[in-house]
């Protein structure tokens, strides 16, 4: 019962967000944005104590159900690991020793990295974030095929249902990381169960620390136990020392495989309180050493202070930015760096597709974050979505009224590459595109007229560069600014005019 | 008369009276309305009403919207759905003309209405905000999509100066007659955008248009083969200022018009001087008319034409 509960609530989870990272068509409402939300990682980025302390709690309680029912990646290895055994029937699990170390060193890491600005690699190893960057850079293309294939068809019989999506390789580096993230992990699943949420993973570990005291454990009950050992081969996490009927239990997933194919009902999930004594005083004083540490690893964390600034190198736009546009909500390059765990749910969720992972333009230690790109298409005026969406709390999210005063780049203009004044012709795209009139056009001879800027009204939605049709060089462009503006729209009056002629 | 009769008229003459005028019906009112003069009007040009009213008087003096859509007709309407924008900002076309034109298609007895653009916002949000979308479902009309390069086909346009082939919508090319709808709106690069600057929304590669001599592009792409069989200028608002998007309902003027012909310069130029009423634009500052002029697809003289004005 409790497996079925797990598997049911586990695929769910899993499901619902993958179809909400991948879904194109505003299919799937808004809301369901909060499975993005209720992960761990996320929740301590943007210090949603809500939901940590719910989740922290729950651990307290349950022991890990996090990693087994909630964490998508959690869902994706056992996906793995059960195809894995229907291939191969005879296949065994057994007892590993606990990579303590190992575990802990990862954690370390991660937060070192976190301090020093080194992003990367804590977005590399919170696996939401694996997860959800293989759902948008795997999943999402394979899914809007199977859209446009529908849509060839549908129109055929003159449905139109569908409609056809342009399937953009967003960043070629990011394919190859999230390619070899995934099959390292696959692979792992594949053989050996869980062994990267226990060895790896740190929120596993982090977690796996407060499952040592939890209400609930999973235990074995010697007295009717047969020693068949079926448990033990059984258990993905491989945590099961079935010869001296004890549970690693900061490894133990909860994913209740055990207690299934137990035929003596002697392993069950109960009160830990329910254990002897001497066991549970054990288990106790092993702990608080490392619970020392974590109270350290989460002050130090908070304090985030360490953040340093990385060089920043150009890019392969087309438009070489001195400083790269971090989107919007994201306040400063400071904050976005800090908190941007390199997800990719913007980037997935963003209409126009112009947020793209970032090659070096942050740095080596901002690689994957984030940034605008227009050389497809431009940020709507009235879109928020990926503020919405973002659930670490590196993009804040903004009202629309928000939005459009809401400064992330600022405009330039090259009089000199501009066709109206190279080819002394009509253009004027660029103002067309612009929302705020940071990018007018004035007077200029024979009836033509020129852009002029106004960067102090620019929002830098890059309208003007993605429409820009001077080459080789675009003459208008938006530069990142290090820290976000609030501009000041002036509000002009509704007039009314009385027309009583044609004027022919 | 015996007492059944007198019951059956009085149960007739009871439903008579219980049908509501519809569009449907004025269909049929509309035929013969400009052969009264004996010639038919070049132009119809009205003011005053609201939109889909100035539009029914508008088509009933053409000779009814049976003179253009045909039954079994696949129609195409092309409104600007340009911009992620409300109807009060005039920089899309008037969902209410569009949805009267959709429904007079199909009294006419159109098989099928499509309706579409190629908008510069996401076109998604464009046709729902712009509340065409829901005009256009309402009335029985298709919404098509145009944000994808394989929805079009390369045509060439031999009588091009500047353009000589594009990429054009493959359902334009594809249905018997279309219908341009623009809106009447001030272009910051092109000067003014009315019918034929809206068909910058059934090509792909409008950079193109921009890198080459924009006003020569927006004349040469009118030379299509497949001329829209009419266009409808939407100036019920107009847009006076930052067009073509315009920054706030300040951009916007109501100054309820509206312009039809076939004759594409000719309305453009009338709507251009309609325009002035609201701000100084010199027809000759609107280079795409006298270059279009030039390719014969119409004449800027409009005191040569047969012009009806109607003042609601």
């Amino acid at each position: 019962m409790l497996r079925k509960i797990r598997i049911a609530v586990s695929v769910s989870t899993a499901v619902l967000l993958t179809l909400f990272i991948i879904d194109f068509a505003g299919i799937m409402p808004s809301w369901f944005g909060f499975l993005a939300k209720i992960q761990f990682l996320p929740a301590l980025l943007s210090v949603n104590i809500a939901i940590l302390i719910s989740l922290i709690i729950a651990t307290l309680v349950f022991g890990r159900v996090y990693c087994s029912s909630i964490c998508p990646l959690g869902l994706y290895q056992d996906v793995v690991t059960y195809i894995s055994r229907k291939v191969n029937k005879k296949k065994r699990f057994r007892y590993r020793k606990a990579l303590t170390v190992m575990r802990w060193s990862f954690v370390v890491a991660a937060l070192i990295a976190f301090l020093s600005g080194f992003t990367v690699l804590v977005g590399l190893l919170d696996p939401y974030s694996s997860f959800t960057r293989f759902a948008v850079h795997i999943l999402k293309p394979a899914y809007q095929a199977g859209n446009n294939l529908a849509e060839l068809i549908f129109t055929q019989f003159d449905n139109h249902t569908f409609y056809k999506v342009s399937i953009y390789l967003v960043s070629i580096v990011t394919l190859i990381i999230t390619l070899v993230i995934t099959a390292f992990i696959g692979y792992l699943a594949w053989v050996n169960g869980r062994i990267y949420c226990n060895s790896i993973c740190p929120v596993g570990t982090v977690l796996g620390f407060f499952s040592r005291v939890s209400l609930f454990q999973i235990r074995i009950n010697e007295d009717a136990c047969n020693s068949c050992g079926a448990c033990g081969r059984n258990c993905k996490a491989s945590c099961i020392d079935t010869k001296n009927h004890k549970i690693d239990v900061s490894r133990c997933i909860n994913c209740f495989d055990c207690i299934d194919v137990c035929s003596t009902s002697a392993i069950n999930y109960n009160y830990s309180f329910r254990l002897p004594i001497k066991n549970r005083k054990k288990v106790v004083n092993a702990s608080r050493r490392r619970f020392m540490m974590a109270v350290g690893v989460t002050g130090v964390a908070a304090t985030k202070l360490l953040a340093e600034k990385t060089p920043l190198i150009g890019g392969s736009t087309s438009v070489v930015r001195k400083t790269p546009i971090t989107p919007p909500g994201s306040l400063n390059l400071d904050h976005f760096s800090q908190k941007c765990t390199s997800c990719h749910l913007c980037v997935s969720k963003c209409p126009s597709n112009i947020i793209k992972p970032a090659f070096l333009e942050y740095g080596v230690g901002g690689m994957l974050q984030p940034t605008l790109k227009f050389e497809n298409d431009f940020c709507s005026y009235d879109c928020t979505i990926c503020s919405d969406v973002c659930p670490t709390g590196a993009l804040l999210p903004l009202t629309k009224e928000a939005k459009h005063t809401n400064q992330m780049g600022q405009v330039q203009f090259v009089m000199n590459d501009c066709i109206v004044f190279t080819d002394e012709t009509s253009c004027g795209a660029c103002s067309e595109h612009c929302p705020t009139q940071a990018v007018h056009m004035v007077d200029y001879k024979n009836d033509l007229t020129i852009p002029e800027i106004d960067t102090s009204i620019c929002v830098g939605c890059g309208g003007c560069e993605y429409i820009c049709p001077a080459t080789p060089r675009k003459a208008i462009f938006v530069e990142g600014i290090e820290l976000h503006k609030t501009i000041t729209l002036k509000k002009e009056k509704v007039e009314e005019v009385k027309v009583d002629d044609f004027g022919f | 008369m015996d007492r059944r009769n007198f019951l059956r008229a009085l149960a007739i003459t009871g439903a008579a009276f219980s049908i509501k005028e519809s569009g449907a019906m004025s269909v049929f009112s509309q035929s013969g309305a400009a052969s009264k003069s004996g010639k038919p009007y070049d132009l119809v040009a009205v003011m005053g009403g609201e939109p889909a009213e100035m539009f029914r008087k508008a088509i009933a003096e053409m000779g009814g919207i049976g003179k253009f859509v045909k039954k079994g007709h696949s129609v195409v309407v092309k409104p600007n759905i340009g911009w992620d924008k409300g109807p009060e900002m005039a920089a899309n076309t008037n969902p209410q003309l569009v949805g009267e034109i959709v429904k007079q298609c199909f009294a006419a007895g159109a098989k099928e209405v499509k309706v579409l653009d190629h908008t510069c916002n996401d076109w998604r949000n464009c046709y729902t905000n712009s509340g065409i979308e829901e005009v256009v479902k309402k009335a029985g009309g298709k919404m098509i999509p145009a944000n994808e390069e394989s929805y079009y086909s390369e045509v060439s346009l031999p009588k091009g100066v500047k353009l000589k082939k594009t990429k054009v919508h493959q359902d334009i090319l594809d249905c018997d007659v279309w219908i341009n709808v623009p809106v009447l709106k001030n272009h910051g690069g092109a000067k003014m955008s009315i019918s034929m600057k809206n068909h910058m929304g059934i090509v792909w590669d409008r950079r193109f248009f921009h890198a080459n001599d924009l006003q020569q592009c927006i004349a040469d792409v009118c030379t299509l083969d497949k001329a829209a069989v009419l266009n409808v200028v939407d100036a019920y608002r107009l847009m006076k200022n930052n067009g073509p998007q315009g920054k706030s309902e300040a951009d916007a003027v109501l100054t309820k018009g509206l312009f039809i012909s076939q004759d594409i310069v000719a309305v453009d130029t009338a709507a251009t001087t309609f325009f002035n009423n609201v701000r100084s634009m010199p027809l000759d500052s609107v280079g795409h008319l006298a270059k279009a002029e030039a390719l014969n697809l119409g004449t800027m003289k409009i005191s040569n034409l047969n012009v009806k004005r109607i003042k609601l």
